[in-house]
């Protein structure tokens, strides 16, 4: 792959947002000594952290899927 | 318990009516043969092992895990999906048709091809691998793959059958199980190997802050010199009926092909167990490595880019056992020179029970050791 179509590709995985410059220095110098090599890989970091925790509950086993379940579990010995 | 890996479960198993029909025209399309490897992965795909995988990844899904670890809708995942396309089936086979894969001579899975394409080998290695060298067990086999892949969704049609399915659950299964005997906390406990007191202490150590401990030995292909699978799980069996609540530990079989892909293999390993319904996950030392190919706590290092992978991993560092201390207890707990600790080798054990002896019952209890030098061959040849 030539040159210009790798950072094509590359651009096409990355997007810019904008933030307010003093935040941005601000954020600069909370990451200095730290693993996170610039303020754009703090705020990945950081909106994945927040995203995931928003994570929903678990969808219900249909009455079908339970009654499967329980039988193989019980005939394997995993449940009484 | 965490929901599963990208948000939903995947199930890709044909079942009724549908399965007869497909079983039908699975005859008449072109097949390809699958080995034990990628029929394990065929069906943790369809079991939703991997979720939220649904097939062999496309281009666009193998350059986003090679180069930034996560799929292209930015879901952390780490080891590449794929399924090479035999070279004798080159110009058979194109996009948009269905393919089916069969394993031991009988239709496995239906493939909806999406995509055929080349991809540089080298490239797959160095960023999975961290290396390119052949002697390295991972590399050697991407490189006997043919040079282009097939992408695309997988429905099972035949479970593979295994000599030890009695201990197979799939995830649907296991959350269900988990959710009966009232665990919320539940930890992963990835192993190749049958347990030493180390294993042991690991698990019980995470037992004493979550509700139950998962065992879930890799069952499959494996390199020379490994322990075999009905080794692993007849040690597995004792050590849970004499030295574990019965409420607190389940063991079941994952099939599943080692690649000893180190840190991105641990990643991968979390995942599969955040699918099976763990909230946390155990690595260790070398987690997945082989050789010399990385760091001693690489495995542990990489989880720092994934704060987003909704699953704990807990880490630890080596244990071993004491004397002084009289007892197993692990670096920041003893204070003790290294003459007086008894460390927990894979390969002195192995060395040990090779020659038919009992290990120090200080390393392995020797009812395990038993079960293992009784077999006239407990190793992979």
């Amino acid at each position: 792959m030539e040159m210009s179509e790798k950072k094509e590709e590359e651009k096409k995985k990355f997007t810019t947002i904008s933030i307010p410059t003093p935040l941005f220095e601000k954020i600069k110098e909370r990451i200095k000594g730290t693993g996170f090599t610039s303020v754009s890989s703090y705020v990945t970091y950081v909106l994945r952290e927040l995203l995931a925790e928003k994570e929903e509950e678990e969808e219900p086993f249909t009455k079908e899927d339970e009654e499967r379940i329980k039988a193989r579990l019980r005939a394997l010995g995993y449940i009484d | 318990m965490p929901k599963p890996h990208g948000g939903k479960l995947i199930e890709r198993i044909i079942k009724g009516k549908r399965k007869e029909r497909l079983l039908k025209e699975a005859e008449e399309i072109e097949k390809i043969t699958v080995e034990k490897g990628v029929a394990a992965d065929i069906e943790n795909i369809a079991k939703g092992v991997y979720s939220p995988l649904e097939g062999f990844m496309t281009r666009e899904e193998l350059e986003t895990v090679l180069h930034l670890k996560r799929l292209p809708n930015d879901i952390p995942w780490t080891l590449p999906i794929l399924l090479d396309l035999p070279k004798d089936l080159e110009g058979s086979i194109k996009e948009g048709d269905d393919v089916t894969l069969t394993y031991r001579e009988s239709p496995l899975a239906i493939m909806h091809i999406d995509e055929i394409y080349p991809f540089n080998k080298k490239e797959i290695a160095e960023y999975t691998f961290e290396t390119t060298d052949e002697k390295h067990p991972g590399v050697a086999k991407v490189y006997r793959m043919a040079g282009k892949f097939i992408a695309g969704k997988i429905d099972l049609i035949d479970e593979p059958e295994g000599p030890y399915d009695r201990y197979k659950l799939s995830p649907k299964e296991t959350r269900y199980l988990f959710r009966q005997k009232g665990w919320k906390t539940i930890v992963g406990f990835q192993t190749r190997n049958p347990p030493h007191l180390g294993h042991e202490y690991l698990q019980k150590t995470a037992l004493t802050f979550l509700d139950g401990v998962f065992i879930n030995p890799v069952i499959g292909t494996k390199k020379k010199g490994d322990f075999k699978d009905e080794v692993i799980l007849q040690a597995y069996e004792i050590l849970i009926e004499r030295y574990y609540l019965k409420n607190h530990a389940v063991l079941a079989i994952l099939p599943y092909e080692m690649r000893y892909a180190g840190p991105r293999e641990a990643v991968h390993h979390a995942i599969m167990r955040k699918n099976f319904g763990c909230t946390h996950f155990i690595v260790g030392r070398d987690h997945a490595g082989v050789g010399n190919y990385y760091k001693p706590y690489a495995a542990q290092e990489i989880f720092e880019e994934f704060p987003d992978l909704g699953i704990a991993p807990l880490f630890f560092k080596t244990f071993f056992y004491c004397r002084k201390c009289g007892g197993i207890t692990h670096e920041k707990a003893c204070p003790h020179s290294d003459e007086y600790r008894l460390k927990f080798s894979g390969t002195r054990i192995r060395e040990i029970l090779r020659s038919g002896k009992l290990p120090p019952r200080e390393l392995m209890r020797p009812e395990i050791a038993e079960v293992i030098i009784k077999n006239p061959n407990p190793f992979v040849e």
